[in-house]
């Protein structure tokens, strides 16, 4: 039982979810409350989780993990602040950002992929440096698109976009509170979840369509498909695009949870953390599952929530950042270094 | 000549996997013989030469059965180096030549002319300064016993093929231990002239005692140089003959194998007059099996077989056809011209295809047996698919009943030995995988179905079940049937007529019924007169 249970969560899996026990268990007895603890783990993984989820199209098609997030993440970003800027609020303003990033989306998501059909083998690489280049470009944007909402501009200038902008008055906590409850000090943002649950079946809905089985086929072996009449570079683009959509709608929920909208370098730190929670979660960089998201984010989510709070206390020192660091990046090594297993 | 023979070959045999490729093979050879080789592709001639040298792959794959005697001596080599030790030097098909260095460089590889040092007495000779004009010499003695005019300073990458095939066997002559030779095709990229050249250099060296195996498909060549003859077919030794007593055509006839009228089924199956296929001006760029201009109809109802050797194009033709390689030229099916180029096009034909490349076209390895065998039918026919009531059957799912229902079929009937839909492809062994191949194909219902080599690694029963699965398939449905494959005696078993592929064109067309040495002398590029041909093209014959 307990062998056939490890053989099908994996090595990895197991020892992280002990090592999270672990945490919980020891938080206590440090002065670490658990129910903020639990709450805080289970905040973070909605926030992340939709992120999470804009791995999978990419994974499937074989264009590999989308360390090319960030661009996802800009279009997300420029629907948040347009719809603060017409002043649309309440649902109504989330929906709008939604509506209006994911066509930028799609656009940004169509030209990166037809630069990912024209290097393929090195998608990853050059999905990196899309990531940082489009950064780098927005950094400018930012500053010279012409916004003129008072919440968003410096204020001693009147002009460019500040790095932080809160969306407090707009659509701030607009998934997380809905149908939200409270049990003493214990949060649960119901709506959040509910989003994400819904996000999941359209990525499961999507993997089961003609197109999406056809897209699994691609990433499984582009000649089989080719031979079996699949156009192999309109699926790849179509998986970029959705992985760029998903991208954009991802940073939109995780946005009204955290109640700010991050610009500048923001996006940047964005395609490490998730890249690392699908591949925790058990995916490989050619294949993943709804499973693998969930499962991954909640453990990496689960590790930095913790690992700060409680080693922090039991250490007396802060070592967060660099525990943080070494579990992501560990994974995130880990995991393609199991590429050449993968590969025949 | 010598009373005992210089190497002896006893009861040599070879399983791979359970797979038997030689059987009881015997031969001896004396100093300054020339034996040739013959054999069709497959036939066993270089896992023989492998053991022969002592290549890890054998050793690897456990080893052989039977003793090989050289110079009275039982041996048995560990690797590469102790045949090279004992006298024995191979020139292989690939060159292994370092394309920077120059020809004496190349010639004189590890075993170079070294100047005394001081440093040689505190080291070792490792540390030694090379001889250059002593090398020079060496390799100029060595290039001139072939009779050919190359300078010893030209470099490797810069020479014309048939130089760099020169250069190969000089090396190994300059061995001056080496007794036995051999050369493995060699005249395959040489021009006429290189070639002979090279058979008068050969000769000259059997005459100084060295003794040559040589392994040509030009049995022209065999004939003029050998004194001997071994012809090799399904891991046995067919012949072992004389060379001056026999024609070529007899080699070529028992290279191929008997006639096969006696044991062929009758055919159930009827052919129409009506043409199902017509190719004209075919060419495909595929690596390795270039097509140059084939032409040929096949007939509905017809199983049409295509063969020839290895890296004649035969490949190249079902390949292009169905639009997996660049190809030009005219396909039509009934009368309406496919376009080529886009496998899309060929397949909402109604052709279907089953891949030589079983593992890298054939099959999604990771994947289950049933998406393997629907895939390419939802993909084109939008089958095993099921609306969602909810939006209005907008939205079209997988149905994974239809899919599994579709796949037990195929596995009942096809008796693929599996654990059943779920079961991963990558897990199968050959002749299933092939199976699941044949299933895709089947399960597209297709009008012309190419296959090709529906046999190749899987073992014997599965080769008679794949066989005649694509008889009963031809005889149920009345596909068309075009089956390419290097196992002449296999198309003559199971086609109505059987195209011969001669470098990148059809050499020609004969009813499979045709006697044996007709097809070999084919293979060996001996093209049929025009009017013959024309009268098999068009199916009059």
């Amino acid at each position: 039982m307990l062998k056939k249970f490890i053989a099908t969560a994996g090595w990895p899996r197991v020892i992280i979810g002990l090592f999270l026990l672990a945490l919980f268990v020891t938080a206590p007895f440090v002065g670490v409350r658990i129910s903020t603890s639990l709450s805080d783990t289970l905040v973070r993984f909605g926030m992340n989780g939709v992120m999470v989820l804009a791995m999978i199209p990419m994974v499937q098609a074989g264009c590999g993990l989308n360390f090319g997030l960030p661009l996802g993440v800009i279009a997300g970003l420029l629907g948040a602040t347009m719809s603060i800027e017409f002043g649309v609020r309440g649902a109504l303003g989330f929906a709008t950002a939604i509506g209006l990033s994911i066509p930028i989306a799609a656009i940004l998501g169509y030209g990166y992929g037809q630069l990912l059909n024209r290097v393929k083998g090195d998608e990853m690489m050059i999905a990196t440096y899309v990531g940082f280049s489009s950064v780098a470009f927005m950094c400018m944007a930012w500053l010279l698109l012409p916004y003129k909402n008072p919440t968003m501009v410096w204020g001693y200038q009147g002009t460019g976009l500040r790095t932080t902008i809160s969306v407090d008055n707009y659509w701030s906590h607009i998934l997380s509170d809905f149908l939200s409850f409270k049990i003493g000090t214990f949060y649960f943002p119901t709506g959040m979840f509910l989003f994400f649950a819904a996000m999941c079946f359209l990525i499961w809905l999507f993997m089961k369509t003609k197109t999406g089985t056809a897209m699994t086929a691609v990433g499984s072996n582009p000649e089989f498909a080719r031979a079996g009449g699949v156009n192999v570079d309109r699926m790849r683009v179509i998986s970029v695009v959705l992985s760029t959509i998903f991208g954009a709608i991802g940073i939109l929920v995780y946005e009204q949870s955290f109640g700010f909208i991050q610009l500048y370098m923001g996006p940047f730190y964005m395609a490490l953390p998730t890249v690392a929670a699908i591949l925790l979660g058990g995916a490989s960089v050619n294949r993943a599952t709804i499973f693998n998201v969930v499962v991954g984010t909640f453990l990496f989510q689960g590790i930095l929530t913790m690992t700060p709070s409680v080693i922090n206390s039991v250490l007396k020192t802060d070592m967060s950042e660099v525990i943080r660091i070494i579990v992501s990046n560990g994974m995130i090594l880990y995991a393609l270094t199991r590429k050449a297993q993968v590969k025949r | 000549m010598p009373e005992v023979p210089l190497l002896k070959l006893e009861n040599i045999g070879k399983e791979y996997f359970g797979n038997r490729v030689l059987a009881d093979v015997s031969f001896s050879l004396n100093r300054g013989e020339i034996l040739g080789l013959v054999g069709e592709n497959g036939a066993g001639k270089s896992t023989l030469m492998n053991i022969l040298f002592g290549m890890p792959v054998i050793s690897g794959t456990g080893g052989y059965e039977g003793n090989i005697v050289l110079d009275g001596e039982v041996i048995r080599f560990g690797s590469p180096f102790d045949a090279l030790a004992a006298g024995i030097g191979m020139v292989h098909q690939e060159f292994s030549l370092i394309p920077g260095f120059s020809a004496a460089e190349n010639i004189l590889l590890n075993r170079e002319e070294l100047n005394k040092s001081l440093l040689e007495t505190v080291f070792s000779e490792r540390l030694n300064t090379l001889d250059r004009p002593g090398m020079r010499a060496r390799a100029a003695r060595a290039i001139k016993t072939l009779g050919v005019d190359i300078g010893v300073d030209t470099i490797a990458a810069e020479m014309p093929v048939g130089y760099k095939q020169f250069i190969e066997i000089a090396r190994e002559i300059d061995r001056t231990r080496t007794r036995v030779l051999v050369l493995d095709e060699p005249t395959a990229v040489l021009t006429e002239t290189e070639a002979r050249i090279l058979l008068d250099a050969l000769r000259k060296l059997a005459d100084g005692g060295i003794a040559i195996i040589f392994i040509s498909h030009r049995l022209q060549e065999i004939k003029s140089l050998c004194d001997r003859i071994l012809v090799l077919r399904d891991g046995n030794v067919i012949r072992d003959s004389d060379a001056r007593s026999a024609s070529i055509r007899d080699i070529a006839a028992w290279m191929v194998g008997r006639n096969v009228e006696e044991d062929r089924p009758v055919r159930a199956g009827t052919i129409s007059d009506e043409v199902a296929l017509s190719v004209r001006d075919l060419w495909v760029d595929m690596p390795g099996e270039t097509v140059r201009n084939a032409a040929f109809d096949v007939h509905k109802g017809e199983i049409f077989g295509i063969g020839g050797l290895a890296g004649q194009g035969k490949l190249g033709i079902p390949n292009g056809i169905m639009g997996l390689y660049p190809a030009g030229g005219t396909v039509s099916l009934f009368g309406r011209e496919v376009e080529l180029n886009k496998p899309r096009k060929a397949l909402d034909r109604g052709m279907a295809f089953v891949s030589e490349d079983r593992r890298g076209v054939g099959l999604l390895l990771g994947e289950r047996i049933d998406w393997n065998i629907t895939f390419t039918g939802m993909q084109v026919q939008n089958r095993f698919l099921k609306g969602l009531p909810l939006l209005g059957n907008l939205v079209r799912l997988r149905d994974d009943d239809a899919i599994a229902a579709e796949s037990e079929q195929y596995i009942k009937s096809l008796e693929i030995r599996c654990t059943g839909p779920a079961q991963r492809a990558v897990e199968l062994s050959g002749g299933n995988q092939q199976k699941v191949c044949l299933a895709k194909a089947f399960s597209m219902r297709p009008e012309l179905l190419l296959i090709c080599e529906p046999t190749r690694g899987i073992d014997v029963g599965a080769k008679e079940l794949v066989l005649n699965t694509l008889r009963r398939y031809n005889e149920e449905y009345g596909t068309t049937i075009l089956i390419t494959s290097s196992e002449l005696e296999e198309l003559r078993s199971v086609c109505d007529r059987v195209a011969i592929v001669g470098e990148g064109k059809i050499a020609g067309i004969l009813p499979a019924i045709s006697p044996a040495e007709r097809f070999g002398l084919l293979m060996m590029g001996d093209v049929e007169d025009e009017g013959a041909q024309k009268e098999a093209v068009t199916g009059n014959a």
